[in-house]
């Protein structure tokens, strides 16, 4: 494997359904991100971060430019390989969390390793440890309309994280929580970033949780207007 | 992902979605389980009417006494019977006519040993037996001689052996009919059941003379109550029925504008209609099963349907965290052959064990068939299979994000 984890060049992306003369939602984005980074992603509504987000994700297909994973151009990858990826490289976290709604949350933390084939035993077990690790252990059997909305977001974390994911693709995922938990949440990606030194790739609208990364990158229209370190406030 | 674990995954989410599972089965129970019923109990009665019709004896008419322009025959009912030995034998030189039984019913309690039952004793000719189709099993038939010397001799039905006798063969032994001892000449093969639900193997055949001199007192000599005939073919039922209406009004001396003092009834007919209401009985049970299988049909469609929103945005998550696309088609696939299959099955036992109930409370025959049973479950099963997968294989092949935005 050469190369930089993430390197994107050119990447663009018009949505078949857009409306016609609508300009490309992502127009053309060039950027690389090193392992262990935190990014914050920032800018307006409708600015692109959510499609940059998917593309980044596989989960959708850009309609320009090239991505490359670890120095391969993911365009030539079959479905199953890109499945493959999204099981093993990455973890996703949703604004609306996203859970299966009619299994426990040690199952819904499980099943990222059903499809990773991991004996059950393992699967667990290990469903066990990640749900302690984000404070969730008396809720291993506990439904997810059980839970509150951050406690829901803790299991989706620990979800993410279930096959040792090397990125972590977060899109707004304090959006639905109030502040307190919000930076419960934000601390939480802070340890994992520091002590596993999984990268995390995170779209915010706030300023406050943008502090949590080390670097920003702004959109708008599409576009990449601003990409550097965050200032931390109080630490200049 | 093996097998087994999508395996598992299917049945943990059928598990997970009670309602939906118990919904979609029921569909597929009530579907299968109408089907089976109804055609268990309409073929069965269309056996049922088929074997009485057979054990009838085949291009039948019989003549009964008096005008009984509608009604049943009523046996004993003190009128004098206006058919005669004579009739009979005329009767027989028709060219139309194969063969002639004339028959003396009475009903008679009849003993061996310290078992007494009622039953009906039947004064016929030799001729009865071949003309009901009604073979004598062992020992030996009612013979000329014993119609001439009127002989207290006696062939057994089928039930009236199995209450009279134990184990032992009757025959040869000598029993008691209303307290007078006959010999038991032979047993006639079983016969089952006649049109009108009569057990005819509840009878005993003794000589038509033993039976109008002996048995039933002589208020009326040489009278029969009835007449069985038999044409030479079945083309020629109708013939003869003409020829014998113009011969007894012949005989009995009965004016042009007099009504007939006897009745003719062609059973061929008679079967015939039996048959054709048993096969309408059997086709409208057949349509209500068929009805229940599509609404059964359309209940587990619109749950699969009513599902396809909350399972389209299972799938993208699945996708997202990893699953294959043939992960996802296999786990829908499987769910929905599980749900058919113990649908299927239950709805078979619920069919069985209701026709069996039915057939059991009703005293009718019920039928079953492992076709029946087979297409009613090929169809709920591809229902199912259809709309469980069909939404399934359409989201699977969406883009995550395109499943995951599913509203
Ligand atoms: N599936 C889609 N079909 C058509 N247009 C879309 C679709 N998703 C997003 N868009 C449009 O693309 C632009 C960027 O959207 P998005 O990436 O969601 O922005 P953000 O996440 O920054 O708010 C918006 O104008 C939005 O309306
Ligand atoms: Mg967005």
């Amino acid at each position: 494997m050469s190369g930089r984890f993430i390197e994107v060049e050119d990447l663009g992306k018009q949505y078949e359904a857009a409306a016609p003369g609508t300009p490309p939602a992502l127009q053309s984005v060039s950027l690389a991100i090193e392992a262990g980074e935190f990014v914050a992603v920032m800018g307006p509504s409708g600015s692109g971060k959510s499609t940059f987000m998917n593309l980044v994700g596989l989960l959708d297909t850009p309609t320009g430019g090239t991505y490359r994973l670890n120095g391969q151009n993911v365009a030539g990858l079959t479905t199953d390989e890109l499945a493959h990826v999204r099981n093993r490289v990455f973890g996703f976290v949703f604004q609306g969390f996203n859970l299966l709604k009619r299994i426990t949350a040690s199952e819904n933390v499980a099943l990222p390793m059903v499809y990773a084939g991991t004996p059950g035993a393992e699967r667990r077990r290990r469903a066990g440890d990640l749900l302690a690790k984000v404070g969730l252990a008396p809720y291993a059997d506990a439904m997810p309309n059980r839970l509150s909305g951050g406690q829901q977001q803790r299991v989706a974390i620990a979800r993410s994280l279930a096959n040792h994911p090397q990125l972590i693709l977060a899109d707004e995922p304090t959006g639905n929580l109030d502040t307190q938990t919000s930076a419960e949440i934000m601390a939480l990606f802070t340890t994992l970033n520091r002590e596993t030194g999984v990268t995390i790739l995170l779209v915010t609208h706030e300023h406050d949780i943008a502090q949590y990364a080390n670097r920003l990158i702004r959109f708008k229209d599409g576009l990449v207007v601003h990409d550097g370190a965050v200032v931390h406030e109080g630490a200049a | 992902m093996n097998l087994l674990a999508v395996l598992r995954e299917a049945a943990r989410s059928l598990n997970a979605n009670k309602m939906r599972t118990f919904l979609t089965m029921l569909g597929m129970v009530i579907g299968v389980a109408a089907v089976v019923l109804m055609l268990a109990v309409g073929t069965g009665a269309q056996n049922q009417v088929n074997r009485a019709v057979s054990s009838m004896g085949s291009n039948l008419l019989v003549i009964l006494s008096g005008s009984t322009s509608a009604g049943t025959l009523r046996f004993g009912s003190g009128n004098a019977p206006t058919l005669t030995t004579g009739d009979a034998e005329a009767i027989a030189s028709l060219p139309n006519v194969q063969a002639v039984a004339p028959t003396f019913p009475g009903g008679a309690q009849v003993a061996y040993g310290i078992n007494n039952w009622g039953t009906q004793v039947l004064g016929v000719t030799p001729e009865y037996t071949s003309v009901r189709d009604w073979p004598v099993e062992s020992g030996d038939a009612i013979s000329e001689t014993d119609i001439r010397s009127s002989t207290r001799v006696a062939l057994l039905g089928a039930t009236v052996v199995e209450k009279l006798f134990d184990t032992e063969d009757p025959v040869g032994k000598t029993i008691r009919i209303r307290g007078q001892p006959f010999q038991v000449l032979g047993v006639l093969r079983k016969k089952g059941q006649s049109l009108d639900g009569r057990d005819q193997d509840d009878s005993i055949l003794v000589p038509i003379t033993t039976a109008q001199n002996k048995l039933f007192g002589n208020r009326f000599p040489g009278t029969v109550r009835f007449v069985f005939v038999q044409a030479v073919s079945q083309e020629a039922t109708a013939a003869a029925e003409n020829d014998i209406t113009l011969l007894l009004r012949q005989r009995h001396r009965i004016q042009p504008d007099a009504e007939d003092d006897f009745t003719v009834r062609n059973l061929t007919q008679v079967a015939e209609a039996a048959s054709a209401t048993a096969r309408i009985l059997s086709l409208m049970l057949g349509a209500i099963g068929s009805i229940s299988l599509v609404v059964g049909g359309i209940g587990i469609m619109n749950i699969m349907l009513v599902s396809v929103t909350e399972r389209t945005r299972e799938i993208g998550i699945r996708m997202a965290i990893g699953a294959r696309q043939r992960d996802v088609l296999m786990q829908f696939l499987l769910e929905a052959l599980m749900i058919c299959i113990v649908g299927g099955v239950i709805g078979i036992a619920f069919g069985v064990a209701g026709a069996l109930a039915i057939g059991n409370a009703m005293k009718i025959e019920v039928a079953f068939s492992a076709w029946v049973m087979l297409v009613a479950f090929a169809v709920s099963a591809a229902t199912g299979i259809f709309f469980g997968f069909w939404p399934a294989r359409r989201a699977a092949g969406l883009r995550p994000v395109e499943a995951l935005r599913h509203e």
